[in-house]
């Protein structure tokens, strides 16, 4: 679960790392107010969306004056701003951030992240803040300084010291960036982030370190822990079928294409996708039922693919293990009697009671095209919406 | 003969007690499964499915002598599930639980690091030896026993490898699911040396998926040490970067894990790989044919 940039300054602060003082403000007047409560010649006027790139794209503006924040406090929100990270269709701006100036002497980037090759959580730091730390990594691996956690004793100041050197923080500085980098990594267990990215983490003129920006991601695994985290959710970021699928317990990602999908295991559901563009077609979605599915929540996943206008033809690919093909069948029925179905249907279905399961869907007089295998199914589905 | 699960392997399961572990303990002592005991904390001394129930793991080891452990627990106690099994020395321990949180993983497995265990999974459909011994969730009828271990980061994906085989009559020594989560137990590495090792299993099926880099150090490894032939699938070639594909381990970030990158280091290590998952079981047909070792491998199909 991703948060916007002021929220996550908000809980940083909350753990003692610096950020500079800041205000959020969803209209043009709580901008203005916000930049009347903050101090400093210069305030930030910050684009608040869940993408970055939001420099490049014009999102975050330096006003020199009241009027100027309330010039770019207009133009900005309900500007669809467009950034590589965003896709071509963009993200509409709805709130903004007010933040005081501050000024910057160098930048640098700071990052937790969990390693997956030793299952331990790795903090990165570099001397190239500010830009795309992706690109560091490909033209100059040796400017990206690793440290791997024990989790058993957690982050000892040697390590963040060796960190701070190896970056060039100067040395009056060290202290005050081991204190910022402990903080953020206690923060960082304490909230089961997946990523804490701090770009560009600031040494100012005034000595000072600072988090000038921030992004958090929180393992979805972990929210039922943090309340506080889930409270921050901002739905109108997220796909709103996906939204929609995740309160019924379905794992669904929206695609470009035009072929629904429904299929029981992750692994499986990739894979239909993978045969589905093959035979020349092309996937609306992700979509895995899981494997406790009920007759319910077939319905549910029927609806959520129906609900995407793109869609001109479904797939249904179910492999039965634990998930019983009649129950299923029984689900596609149900889905079809309750939401009609005008749309071409092709069903493949094998494993658990597949006889039952082929019957059931016999016996219900649908227009369903039944396939023998995965592969007859993806070529079947990718002719019909020909 | 097969790896990891065997005619001695004796099984309890944790959280048998719950939906989850009855439902499957009843299917994994259907299959014939040696089940011994359960574990639920403050259910002990009663029994279900005709076997005693437990407190503790270490109870269960003592008056069970279990050697290897099934975890149903859900996902907010499994770690500890985990760590509980491992301090009782069970020898397999094999978690199902699906949604543990990653942070929880990387203690388990800075536990577990020097102990006498292997733990599979989590979020893994478990082992099965067919024929012998049923840990997990998968089908059991769809298996016929046989020579090609099977290897996977998937569940169903696996069924669809082995039903793939079992219709062709090529029989399965072991299938091992590793599980989708970033952070897990037994690895690609772990699972190809014990079947290089294991006098029974002629050839490797491994399937992948994107996310991470297993697949190629995997690859890697098989270039320098595998003496059996391997064949891959890689699933998700069509997910878009940055969309997290069901599993918690797949996902495509910063450019790192496509199906491009592993599909291109797993031929260049000389794994031939099924350009789609229909064909993995003719891909494996053709490989061991081409080894010579075709009639060895065929066992002829028990399923219609």
């Amino acid at each position: 679960m991703n948060v916007h940039e002021y929220q996550a300054k908000e809980l940083l602060r909350s753990y003692g790392v610096p950020v500079p003082n800041g205000i959020a403000a969803f209209t043009v007047e709580e901008a203005v107010d916000a930049a009347e409560q903050l101090s400093g010649p210069i305030k930030v006027v910050k684009a608040q969306i869940h993408a970055g790139g939001r420099g490049k794209a014009g999102g975050v503006k330096l006003a020199k004056s009241q009027e100027e924040v309330k010039e770019y406090a207009t133009e900005l929100l309900g500007k669809t701003l467009v950034t590589h990270q965003t896709g071509p269709e963009g993200k509409v701006i709805q709130r903004l951030l007010v933040e005081e100036g501050c000024a910057i002497d160098k930048e640098y980037y700071l990052g937790i992240v969990l390693d997956r090759v030793t299952g331990r959580v790795v903090i990165m730091g570099s001397s190239e803040g500010g830009m795309d730390i992706e690109e560091v990594a490909e033209a100059t691996p040796e400017k990206i300084i690793k440290e791997v956690v024990d989790p058993a004793v957690g982050l000892q100041a040697f390590q963040a010291r060796k960190l701070a050197f190896a970056m060039g923080v100067p040395v009056k500085l060290v202290n005050k960036f081991v204190g910022m980098v402990t903080k953020l990594y206690t923060f960082f267990v304490d909230k089961d982030c997946s990523i804490a990215e701090i770009n560009p983490l600031v040494t100012t003129k005034d000595g000072d370190v600072l988090a000038l920006d921030a992004k958090l991601n929180f393992d979805s695994n972990a929210l039922y822990r943090h309340p506080d985290v889930v409270a921050l959710r901002d739905e109108t970021e997220e796909d709103p079928r996906e939204v929609e699928a995740s309160k019924n317990d379905l794992n669904y990602i929206a695609l470009d294409g035009n072929i629904g999908c429904l299929v029981n295991g992750a692994g499986l559901a990739m894979a239909t996708m993978d045969i589905i563009k093959h035979f020349s077609g092309d996937p609306a979605n992700f979509l895995d039922v899981g494997g406790g599915a009920t007759k319910e929540k077939v319905t549910e996943a029927f609806k959520l693919i129906l609900s995407d206008e793109n869609v001109k033809g479904i797939f249904v690919n179910i492999f039965g293990g634990i998930m019983k093909c009649d129950v299923i069948a029984e689900g596609i029925v149900a889905a079809t009697k309750e939401v009609g179905l005008e749309l071409p249907l092709v069903v493949r279905l094998e494993g658990t009671n597949v006889d039952a399961g082929k019957q059931i869907l016999k016996d219900s007089g649908l227009a369903i095209t039944a396939a023998t295998s995965m592969a007859d199914g993806a070529e079947k589905i990718a002719a019909l919406v020909k | 003969m097969s790896i990891w699960v065997n005619e001695s392997t004796k099984v309890i399961i944790q959280g048998i007690t719950g939906n989850q572990g009855m439902f499957h303990g009843e299917q994994m002592i259907d299959y014939g499964t040696n089940l011994v005991g359960g574990v639920t904390p403050g259910k002990g001394g009663t029994e279900v499915l005709g076997v005693p129930v437990f407190d503790t793991v270490a109870q269960a080891v003592e008056k069970t002598g279990a050697n290897a452990s099934i975890i149903y627990v859900p996902p907010a106690f499994a770690a500890d599930a985990i760590m509980e099994a491992a301090d009782a020395n069970i020898a397999l321990i094999i978690c199902i639980t699906e949604g543990i949180p990653v942070l929880d993983m990387v203690k388990v497995k800075r536990y577990l690091g020097g102990k006498p265990v292997r733990l599979i999974g989590p979020n893994c459909p478990g082992v099965i030896t067919p024929g012998v011994a049923k840990l997990g969730i998968m089908p059991g009828y769809i298996h016929t026993p046989g020579h090609v271990g099977i290897v996977s980061r998937s569940g169903t994906l696996t069924y669809e490898a082995v039903h793939q085989l079992t219709t062709a009559g090529i029989g399965q020594s072991t299938a091992v699911g590793i599980g989708g989560d970033p952070v897990n137990g037994t690895d690609f590495i772990d699972t190809l040396q014990a079947f290089n090792e294991d006098p029974d299993t002629k050839a490797v099926i491994m399937l992948g998926e994107i996310g991470g880099t297993a697949e190629e150090e995997a690859a890697e490894w098989v270039k320098a040490n595998m003496t059996k032939p391997v064949i891959g699938f890689i699933g998700g070639q069509t997910a878009p970067e940055g969309k997290r594909m069901g599993h918690a381990g797949a996902i495509i970030s910063g450019g790192k894990g496509t199906a491009a990158e592993k599909i291109k280091t797993l031929r260049a290590n000389g794994i031939e790989v099924a350009e789609t998952p229909a064909i993995i079981g003719e891909t494996l047909i053709r490989v061991i044919k081409e080894a010579g070792i075709y009639d060895e491998c065929v066992t002829g199909s028990t399923v219609k």
